[in-house]
């Protein structure tokens, strides 16, 4: 029987767009460049017309770009450098911290976006890849916050970075404790068990002593690569704000994260998990042992939770049990929802709208769980996918050269 | 004599007081091409399940090539060469049809970290490799469907599906492959491509042995070596379709159906 040939470049799926290189690299140039401009508008700005405004015009165009088939165009460039794209997103990034260098506010803003993407990074491991529930995501931030606490009271001359390593590690391994209840529950039970921790985390830290009860622990100012955090940054060097450090240092976990989670999705790892998250019988009658996946994804999203803790931690200088409620894990959950499940890219525009967006209104500032979860209600209504639905899995770049 | 490969003993499986299966003895020859009939709900499913180890049989045991297996959770009966179909289609839609094969070739890929994260060439080759294989192997099946490899399942046909599920169990060269009413849905001509298929795949790898849940007892009579009937999770009769279609026990499990 004659074989038919795949038409088509088999990496990434059957529709063919030449582009010519630098073309391709324009594109992206440009998407950046948007980006970080709309990014810029939507951190700097204050007053709540402004913002009106900019929350208009966005949607209009991202409509305009689709009816032009600009998006398509755009998506089809990344798909084919996405190595290309994600260092231009890196350094686009660096640019929007150096134009905000000055504004305190808006760094403190832009660094908790990157972290709690960072965390929303592991939800989407857990929950889009392999589809174990974690509403407790914030426990694990928790645990990385206070790792970091204690590690810098009672090991002091642990240097810092280690630190962060090891309150990731501890994050990841409490939360192989929880795991073993998971495993064997099923849905809704798996859902209440991973609440029911969140509320027997905080719990834990209110009548705690040794970790500074109701009160909290102060945390020391990062110190990496020769320099205090805590300092700003002098007028020789540019001038600029104590966050502009953290909010690099946020930037490269996110963007290191962000790496790890689309390797893992575009190798066999992401595949069998998918397979144990769609059908777990029919994972198991081929070989794909199901219990084994769901631990390394709920360890591995636990230990990003705790890495993007530790640094948060160590920001706000102050960690008390009332900064990690169960409502910010539901808030991190409804960045994934809104993003869309499994979708890596994703979970940055949501964590920008999801976080910044209630300091920009006093109105949904006061009613924000209300407002989020009428807009998780509408999603799963209306576009149970997200607002960026994942793609089919692409293994690799379109391009070889 | 031909070799047994598998073999259950008094196989039992009950779903509180029903017993789905009762006592169940089965052989299965090295090669062999076994047609497993017998009524709606006899427990032909159910055989299924208990050998894959997704239901856990209440008593009996299951042999392979004279090993206990039984109660093998479903990875370690897969690592042990023995792949399925199911009747309600059990396949990732919203996966791509290539990684829906790629599933079932679980015990030829490397899982490792080093290999999948960071040695993205060694990743690669695997990768291409396994494109090449799932490419052949599907159009083996049918010409037109090797064109959707990148396409997801979702967008596919139901009998396009019942292929696609047919080479997942089929992908990683088992010894036993069991087909649970493959041909649902498609037409004769369908399914006596399908079947071609399947005999000269059976020409390529002899050693190959297959259980065929059917409910077409043309096809039966057409392609099994053997047939065993099922009724009321017990074996009513055992042999060649032509001599126990004649049974008057299979004869009345049939008509008090029909
Ligand atoms: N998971 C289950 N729970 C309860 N009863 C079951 C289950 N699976 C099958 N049965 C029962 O076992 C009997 C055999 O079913 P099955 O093996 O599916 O039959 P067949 O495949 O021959 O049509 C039926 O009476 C069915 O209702
Ligand atoms: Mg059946």
């Amino acid at each position: 029987m004659a074989t038919n040939r795949v038409v088509g470049r088999p990496f990434c799926g059957t529709r063919v767009i030449t582009m010519p290189d630098f073309k391709t690299k324009l594109a992206i140039l440009l998407g950046v460049a948007l980006s970080v401009v709309v990014l810029y508008g939507f951190l700097y700005l204050e007053r709540e017309w402004e913002i009106g405004a900019l929350l208009v015009m966005v949607p209009l165009g991202v409509y305009f770009l689709r009816r032009t088939n600009a998006l398509t165009y755009y998506q089809h460039a990344a798909r084919e450098m996405p190595r290309f794209t994600w260092i231009s997103f890196v350094l686009g990034a660096v640019v929007l911290i150096m134009l905000l260098r000055h504004d305190d506010f808006a760094l403190l803003m832009l660094t908790t976006v990157l972290l709690y993407a960072t965390v929303s990074l592991g939800l989407t491991i857990q929950f889009g890849f392999v589809g174990v529930v974690n509403f407790s995501a914030v426990a694990f931030f928790g645990i990385g916050a206070y790792s970091m606490a204690a590690l810098n009271q009672h090991f002091v001359f642990l240097p810092d970075l280690l630190i962060i390593f090891f309150s990731g590690a501890i994050s990841a391994l409490l939360g192989a404790l929880l795991i073993l209840p998971i495993l064997r529950t099923r849905g809704h039970y798996a859902a209440l068990i991973t609440i029911a921790f969140g509320i027997l985390f905080r719990t834990f830290l209110e009548v705690n002593d040794v970790l500074g009860g109701p009160q909290g622990l102060k945390v020391p100012a990062l110190e990496m690569f020769g320099w205090n955090f805590g300092n700003s940054f002098p007028s020789e060097m540019g001038g600029g704000s104590f966050y502009v450090a953290y909010a690099i240092v946020a930037l490269v976990l996110v963007a290191i994260v962000y790496l790890i989670t689309r390797l893992i999705e575009s190798s066999w790892l992401g595949l069998n998990m998918d397979s144990v998250r769609l059908d777990e019988v029919a994972s198991a009658a081929f070989g794909i042992n199901g219990p084994r996946w769901k631990i390394a994804a709920f360890m591995l999203g636990n230990c990003f939770a705790g890495l993007a803790g530790a640094v948060y931690a160590a920001m706000y200088g102050f960690i008390a049990p009332a900064n990690f409620n169960l409502s910010d894990s539901l808030l991190l959950v409804s960045i994934v929802l809104l993003g869309g499940i499994g979708n890596a890219v994703a979970v940055i525009p949501a964590a920008f709208l999801i976080v910044v967006l209630p300091e920009k209104f006093q109105v949904i500032q006061e009613y924000r769980l209300l407002l989020f979860g009428i807009v998780v209600i509408l999603i799963l209504r209306f576009r149970p996918s997200g607002l960026m639905p994942r793609g089919l899995r692409q293994y690799f770049a379109g391009r070889f050269g | 004599m031909r070799q047994t490969v598998l073999q259950t003993k008094k196989l039992t499986v009950s779903f509180g007081g029903l017993k789905a299966l009762n006592g169940l003895d089965v052989q299965l020859y090295e090669g062999e091409f076994l047609g497993l009939i017998g009524p709606n709900g006899s427990g032909k499913t159910t055989f299924f399940n208990a050998l894959t180890g997704i239901y856990r049989p209440a008593a009996g045991s299951v042999l392979l090539h004279g090993n206990d297996i039984t109660g093998a959770p479903p990875n370690k009966v897969y690592a042990y060469g023995i792949t399925r179909t199911f009747q309600r289609l059990r396949l990732a839609t919203s996966l791509s049809v290539l990684d829906n094969l790629i599933i079932g070739n679980q015990r030829n890929l490397n899982l490792g970290l080093w290999h999948n994260i960071f040695n993205r060439k060694s990743f690669k080759r695997q990768l291409q490799e396994q494109i090449q294989i799932s490419e052949e192997l599907l159009s083996r099946f049918s010409r037109d469907l090797a064109v959707h490899l990148f396409k997801p399942v979702s967008s596919l046909s139901m009998i396009d599906r019942r292929r696609v599920e047919v080479c997942r169990a089929l992908i990683s060269e088992p010894n036993i492959l069991l087909l649970d009413e493959p041909s649902a849905g498609m037409t004769p001509d369908e399914t006596r491509a399908l079947m071609d298929e399947l005999q000269d795949w059976r020409v390529k790898y002899p050693s190959l042995s297959i259980i065929l849940i059917e409910h077409e007892m043309e096809l039966i009579n057409k392609v099994s070596d053997r047939c065993v009937v099922l009724n009321y999770g017990e074996k009513i009769a055992e042999g060649r379709y032509s001599e126990v279609s004649m049974e008057p026990g299979v004869r009345a499990a049939y008509l008090g159906e029909d």
